[in-house]
């Protein structure tokens, strides 16, 4: 008898692992039964793992370390043993927008520096601010998003509105007009440049290179099974090594693409997985690692990433500065579970450079958080 | 001065379901003694001022709704005085909560609301979406009788003209047929109808 599994998923591109995991047999394989249920919001998705009703999730990496912390939500101890994927969000902005961004200055596309000077001369001249769209208040779409908007000196809460949409509703919102642009993973920047509704103007590869985007997050509790957390993560190691194989593209892109998963035509996904998808009439991605499942060690959680995480929530005013806070937000991400269940991986991870050459200190998050001359202050009343 | 009565606010696109929910919510609080206002909402355009408009303690909505992420976000930086929050916050409730999210009920509730009053309200909004869920398990059991009994008749129709039997006879050979295949007359009946559409399609 295999030991049932359940996970719960939000149809996103980077569900692929676990997709992968249970279609290509690597989960029945380690003796598992895995399940997965698709989830119309990342409330819902929250709710349902925190009360037991599913044991693991593909979850926004923020939404493990809120729980944690008790932000905006009772206190859930949650913990993140396997990143999912890395990359794969974009920031995609109306066509009617792109063609001002265009008036204001002839390079407006040419990468995400020039897109974001572009949009703060907009942003200058209007009298109604624009709104945007991101997933959720604990994602790194709202994180990748606000970091963009303030390198170029728009304040993402007094400049312009962001409002949480699910990502399935992305497109939709923008074709009705309800959003001038957002950021989310994919498909849904790609099915808006098809359907002729927007331009990406920058990349979360672009942005923050080698981000961990979605992990495995379970509850603590749900961990303590080592035998079977074991087997899970040996057959989302295989299933990783696997999707990220190009040679598997075209099977994955047609399993992710039925009704069931992502209901997203299949030729679309591939384009995705390849990163060389169309960003609007003029240019396409072209950067294979625009999006990735296992190479570069991707599958392994550091500390790091979640002090990155508590950083972002601290600027934004999301959570009062603490140390105790801070330790707590790392310590969710759990390299020795990876390791305990993974011995013979070794994996040197690489340091890379963000497209504003300021790095990551997770040695001195403050002074990290102070460099920057736009925040939000965290005041009692944001705090729920 | 009369204390301001309690204000609850259903966001449902079922019209239905709301239309259940909130009787229920009404009998129950005359029931008690309680002064409740019923608001309801169905479409989600330009939420945020309308729910400040109704000023809530207690915000039901299907666990399902997509909106759910939009609203939490709008909560979380909006400047409304009294802030719902989702109702997980009292863990000491777990059971409560627990049976809500089978039933597919979320709420949202502002803080200070007495736990009994909450609990009295999510009580009757769980048994009236369960209620909701018999009806249209009813609705769907009452239509496919219809349809089985259509589809037998059909059955009955086709071999009363192809063996000229008597309609009884045909019964009886249906459900003896049945009987020894292990099978639901309905399910003979279909794939005889089917069978037999598909010979007469050839033969013409």
């Amino acid at each position: 008898m295999n030991d049932a599994v359940i996970a719960a998923f939000v149809p996103l591109v980077d569900c692929a692992v676990l997709v992968a995991a249970r279609e290509q047999g690597f989960a029945a394989a380690e003796g598992i039964d895995l399940q997965l249920v698709k989830e119309p919001s990342w409330a819902s998705l929250r709710d349902h793992l925190c009360l037991g009703h599913v044991d693991c999730a593909h979850a926004l990496a923020p939404l493990p370390v809120a729980l944690t912390l008790g932000v905006g939500h009772v206190r859930v101890d949650c913990v993140a043993p396997f990143v999912l994927g890395r990359g794969g969000n974009a920031v995609t902005l109306s066509a009617r927008l792109v063609r001002e961004l265009r008036t204001v200055a002839a390079d407006a596309l040419a990468g995400p520096a020039e897109a974001g000077r572009a949009l703060a001369a907009v942003v200058r001249t209007r009298t109604a601010p624009l709104t945007l769209g991101m997933t959720f208040p604990f994602s790194n779409h709202n994180f990748d998003l606000r970091y963009w908007l303030a390198f170029a000196g728009i304040h993402p809460d007094r400049d312009v509105r962001l409002v949480a949409i699910p990502p399935p509703l992305m497109v939709d919102s923008l074709r009705a007009g309800l959003v001038d642009g957002f950021c989310v993973g994919e498909p849904w920047n790609s099915l808006a440049v098809a359907q002729g509704l927007g331009c990406i103007v920058a990349t979360q590869a672009q942005l923050f290179p080698h981000a961990a985007e979605k992990v495995l997050a379970m509850r603590a509790a749900f961990a303590a099974n080592e035998d079977v957390v074991g087997r899970l993560l040996r057959a989302l190691d295989a299933a990783a090594a696997w999707a990220d194989d190009a040679a598997h593209h075209a099977a994955l892109a047609a399993q992710l693409a039925r009704p069931d998963y992502l209901g997203v035509a299949a030729s679309v996904i591939e384009t995705i997985l390849g990163g060389h998808q169309p960003l609007g009439p003029h240019a396409h991605v072209r950067d294979p690692d625009f999006l990735y499942f296992h190479r570069r060690a991707a599958n392994q959680p550091s500390a790091a990433n979640g002090m990155w995480i508590y950083a972002q929530m601290v600027r934004w005013g999301q959570l009062a500065p603490s140390e105790t806070s801070q330790r707590l937000a790392a310590e969710v991400f759990r390299p020795d579970l990876y390791r305990r269940s993974l011995p013979s991986v070794r994996l040197e991870v690489p340091t890379f450079v963000p497209f504003d050459r300021i790095a990551f200190s997770a040695a001195d998050v403050r002074a990290y958080v102070r460099q920057f001359p736009l925040h939000t202050p965290f005041t009692e009343f944001q705090a729920l | 001065m009369g204390q301001r009565s309690l204000r609850i606010l259903i966001i449902d696109e079922n019209a239905v379901r709301a239309a259940i929910l909130e009787e229920g919510l009404r009998v129950a609080s005359s029931e008690e003694g309680g002064a409740v206002e019923v608001h309801y909402i169905r479409d989600m355009a330009n939420v945020l001022p309308r729910i400040a408009a109704v000023d809530p303690d207690v915000i039901l909505i299907d666990l399902e709704n997509p909106s759910r992420d939009t609203l939490e976000q709008m909560f979380q930086v909006s400047r409304l005085a009294r802030r719902p929050i989702a109702m997980f916050v009292d863990k000491s409730d777990s059971e409560a909560v627990q049976a809500a999210i089978d039933a597919g009920v979320s709420a949202y509730v502002v803080d200070g609301l007495r736990k009994e009053r909450v609990r009295s309200i999510l009580d009757v909004t769980i048994s009236r979406f369960h209620a909701f869920d018999r009806l249209q398990n009813e609705l769907q059991q009452a239509k496919s009788a219809l349809e089985d009994r259509k589809i037998i008749d059909q059955a009955k129709a086709i071999l009363m003209r192809q063996r000229g039997c008597t309609e009884d006879d045909a019964h009886v050979l249906l459900r003896r047929t049945a009987m020894n295949q292990n099978r639901k007359i309905a399910d003979l009946a279909r794939s005889l109808v089917a069978a037999a559409a598909l010979l007469t399609e050839g033969g013409q």
